[in-house]
């Protein structure tokens, strides 16, 4: 019987619930007997040049092993205007940026020595805002004449609204947030007497390190071996290798000792990169029987201090996915990204296609609202129906397959629409104090997007077990129990006798990685394209053994052995006696998935909210969801997927925030002021099962890591509208505060 | 200054600065890193072990603190054959940890929980656990692991 589909608890729980997972700070690899401690020394202003640095009184602190500044780096940065150096040299740009390095013998010692090294900072005017940003009054880069990193201002089609009946247009902040992973950023690296280094890095992608290592480092990537040790979350924020982890690898050859590295917390908050980021102006026309004619999006994306993802990669997205799940005939999206004194902005669990749906979203809700009808009505009227994919859309996606309706539809009946507005109805007639909301959110994704392709290879050794190498590199996600489940499947082989390895570039040289929901449809498909050319192969040496012909032979899956076709008291070879007779080279295929093509996973959510008008306060009752990617190979870590993203998206729409005061200094830098969704904010989370496959790859799967993610930002965030708009409140910001929302009531109340 | 700790019912005696913490003692001076360090305020509970029986933060713990006490690890949890506590089995069968970071703070944190409260609800479940932060489950399936621990029906 298949085991695809079924409940399979994780391979990958035993050793993290016993003896705990092996992070890079856990590692005591014997290269790295000996190791020197490292810490960055961090500005503390957002804008500066930089005066002089004096290191004389760190050099001579007890257990310092090396003080280094730009100086010393001999290495280059990447070229251009602003390109982001290893280590600031003239200036820094964002509170947070990496000065200097210290290496101590004991940890302790570090933070002792940072406080010495003296930096002398002449301030410049901090550019936070991003109306301040895109003024250019100030520029943070000499030689630049704009702060525009990407993208420009598009001069807008005038008759775009035309024939609507109703137009709404409103600007809408899609906050800042922090990736947050539980465990922060960290390396380990040692020079071999090879002349290789090796880093452990808590990394999404092995394989991009190595070649961000390399080029920093100025050797051949065959010179650099990077291991992913067990990762303790990413979510976008450790795709490939930050500069810290290059000035690590040149310490540690300047000094001849391995090196450790494992930044603290309120670090992590504001020298990891951010997400989100956005700043939206929505303008939605259309009929007053609800079909919308025309959609136009302006981002202006804040980048922070140096251009990374959010400089190109991220409103690119939110470009391509403006119009989400809607048949809107006229769409129009101009992105602008803007460099400002903050942490620079990468992906996170989304990377631009939450922000498109938050603005689409909130879109369709004004234009409900303005119109008096009900908005799961309005979504409607206006989805792309199911006989109309493939769909391409005006921002030039295009939509493999899709049931948006009817995944809209699951959820208000298992949340029981009908009953909660009348609730809500009954709540205000009597003038409650708690009232009830609403809010419903559609969406589609873009998964796999970023069309590169993945690894993968599968041996089938002389005992019969299996081992697969791929190159996708799961960090939580139960990667290794899906693709073993996949094996099992297609070799008759049981799960214990499959080994999945990833994230050493030694074993996997070439490589993408974990990211973009990609890992099951590229990872998994191109395993799977792995076992069917050894089983191709097999299919030879078996009829070879059983004295057949391959066409008469097959591989009965049940019993994981080969056989004569329709007569299986005839014999049987094992997988071991096929490997052994596969001669020198094995039983072993090598793929390279290069075909990829994106898929767009769907879903629909309804949020229930409580608000106390009295206090303001936002509390998630109930959160409903239909998050559809295709066939699930394993329930139990699909779920879970779907879990966490709830989680993350939910904590963006009431919670979580990463700020900035008007001269830039981070206000939430650490967990005690970063408002990270706990437990007692989250309701038990209402899953409705769907499963509509994409034919663009061989397993018919859409990713899931960060759809759910998506749905919930906007879910939660109509709901807390929703609640007040008996008042007139036709928006709130978010995070949805007590603060946020009271004032809104308050207006509200006042007329203002 | 020399410290005596039981550790996992095992008596370890060692020479510490005298501000090393009880988690690096731990995981620097012992080698057990299971327990690990998720921030710099006692706020996400990455460390959470058990002092005499009871959960804390051993971020915020100085060794000398735990100098003359019993301290409990989730490698202590495991019985002398390998068999799992129950909170650990439950863990796993709930799916209540997955990239694992955060779980040996969690387990112990669950442990301490269900000592004094062997029968929680849900929601006590989820107000006993605000300290202890993680950033992948969203929380529903540790909710179900305490409560399959406890014995209960896991919908509750």
């Amino acid at each position: 019987m298949s085991v695809m589909g079924t409940r399979v608890v994780r391979i990958e729980d035993h050793k993290l619930i016993t003896s705990g997972g092996s992070y890079v700070d856990d590692l005591r690899e014997p290269e790295l007997t000996g190791a020197v401690h490292a810490m960055f020394v961090r500005s503390p202003i957002a804008h500066a040049r930089i005066g002089s640095i004096d290191v004389s009184a760190a050099r001579e602190a007890p257990g310092v092993v090396g003080v280094f500044t730009a100086d010393d780096l001999d290495i280059a940065f990447a070229p251009g205007p602003t390109g982001e150096p290893w280590l600031a040299r003239d200036r820094v740009r964002y509170v947070g940026e990496p000065v200097a390095l210290v290496l101590t013998e004991h940890p302790y010692q570090l933070a002792d020595v940072a406080e010495l090294v003296d930096i002398d900072y002449d301030p410049l005017d901090a550019v936070i805002d991003l109306d301040d940003a895109l003024s250019g009054r100030t520029l943070l880069f000499d030689g630049t004449d704009s702060n525009v990193a990407g993208g420009k201002a598009k001069p807008f089609d005038e008759k775009l609204f035309d024939d609507c009946e109703v137009v709404v247009t409103r600007t809408i902040t899609n906050q800042r947030v922090a990736p947050a992973p539980l465990e922060v950023r960290g390396a380990a690296c040692a020079w071999g007497e090879d002349g290789r280094l090796t880093m452990w890095l808590s990394t999404q992608n092995a394989q991009i390190a190595r070649d961000i290592l390399a080029g920093g480092l100025g050797v051949d990537p065959g010179t650099v071996r990077v291991i992913a040790p067990d990762v303790g979350g990413g979510f976008g924020a450790k795709i490939g290798a930050d500069p810290e982890a290059v000035v690590l690898g040149w310490a540690s050859r300047r000094v001849g000792r391995p090196v450790r590295w494992f930044e603290t917390r309120s670090e992590n908050l504001t020298a990891m990169t951010h997400g989100r980021g956005q700043r939206h102006t929505v303008t939605i026309g259309g009929r007053r029987d609800g079909t919308v004619l025309a959609y136009r999006l302006e981002v202006v994306q804040d980048a922070g201090a140096y251009p990374r993802a959010g400089a190109g990669m991220l409103p690119g997205f939110t470009r391509l996915m403006a119009p989400g799940v809607y048949r809107i005939p006229r769409v129009e999206v101009a992105t602008r990204s803007v460099l400002t004194n903050t942490t620079p902005i990468a992906a996170y669990r989304g990377a631009g296609r939450p922000e498109a749906t938050a603005a689409i979203e909130r879109a369709m809700d004004l234009f409900a609202a303005e119109i008096g009808m009900d908005p799961a009505e309005v979504r409607r009227i206006n989805f792309i129906r199911p006989e109309e994919f493939p769909y391409t859309t005006p921002s030039g996606a295009s939509y493999d397959t899709g049931e948006y309706a009817k995944a809209l539809d699951a959820v208000l009946s298992a949340g029981g629409y009908a009953e909660l507005r009348a609730e809500q109805a009954r709540r205000r007639e009597a003038g409650d104090v708690v009232v009830l909301g609403l809010g419903i959110a559609a969406y589609v994704e873009i998964t796999a997007g970023d069309g590169m392709g993945e690894s993968g290879r599968v041996d089938v050794n002389p005992d019969g077990t299996v081992t697969a190498y791929t190159g996708s590199s799961p960090h939580g996600q139960g990667l290794h129990t899906s693709l073993a489940m996949l094996l099992s499947d297609q070799f008759g082989v049981p799960m214990d006798k499959i080994t999945i390895r990833h994230g050493d570039t030694d074993e996997v040289p070439k490589a993408v990685g974990t990211f973009a929901s990609r890992s099951l449809q590229l990872g998994g498909s191109v395993l799977k394209q792995a076992g069917d050319q050894v089983i191709e192969r097999a299919k030879e040496i078996a009829a070879n053994l059983l004295e057949a012909s391959p066409d008469d032979v097959e591989l009965n899956v049940d019993q994981g052995a080969w056989q004569v076709r329709g007569a299986p008291s005839g014999g049987t070879v094992t997988w071991a006696q096929v490997a052994a007779a596969a001669g020198e080279d094995g039983l072993s295929a090598d793929v390279w998935y290069g075909d990829v093509q994106p898929t767009f996973p769907f879903g629909a959510h309804l949020a229930v909210v409580e608000v106390d008008t009295l206090t303001g306060k936002a509390v998630l009752r109930r959160i409903i969801a239909v998050d559809d990617a295709g066939p699930v190979v394993n329930p139990v870590t699909f779920q879970g997927q779907r879990h966490g993203g709830l989680a993350q998206g939910v904590a963006q729409a009431l919670l979580e925030e990463m700020s900035y005061d008007a001269d830039g200094n981070p206000t939430t830098a650490t967990l005690a002021d970063y408002p990270f969704i706990t437990a007692t904010e989250l309701p038990d989370f209402e899953l409705v099962d769907m499963a509509t496959p994409t034919t663009r790859n061989p397993l018919g799967v859409k990713g899931i890591g960060e759809a759910a993610t998506i749905g919930s930002t906007p879910a939660v965030q109509n709901a807390v509208v929703d609640a007040l708009a008996h008042l007139g409140v036709r928006h709130i910001e978010m995070p949805a505060t007590p603060q946020r929302v009271w004032q809104a009531i308050n207006d509200a109340r006042e007329g203002r | 200054m020399k410290v005596t700790i039981e550790v996992n019912g095992r008596s370890t005696v060692e020479e510490v600065e005298d501000r090393t913490l009880l988690v690096h003692y731990l995981r620097d001076t012992l080698g057990l890193t299971a327990t690990n360090v998720g921030c710099d305020t006692t706020s996400c509970g990455a460390c959470t072990v058990l002092l005499d029986g009871e959960s804390v933060k051993s971020c915020t713990v100085l060794a000398a603190q735990a100098d003359g006490h019993r301290v409990t690890t989730v490698e202590g949890l495991t019985g002398e054959g390998g068999e799992l506590h129950p909170v650990q089995r439950a863990f796993s069968n709930q799916h209540g940890l997955q990239c694992g970071f955060c779980t040996p703070g969690m387990i112990m944190a669950s442990v301490s929980i269900l000592a004094e409260n062997p029968k929680p609800t849900r929601q006590e479940v989820r107000e006993a656990l605000e300290g202890n932060l993680c950033r992948c489950t969203g929380y529903h399936n540790i909710v179900s692991a305490v409560m399959e621990a406890s014995g209960q029906e896991v919908d509750g």
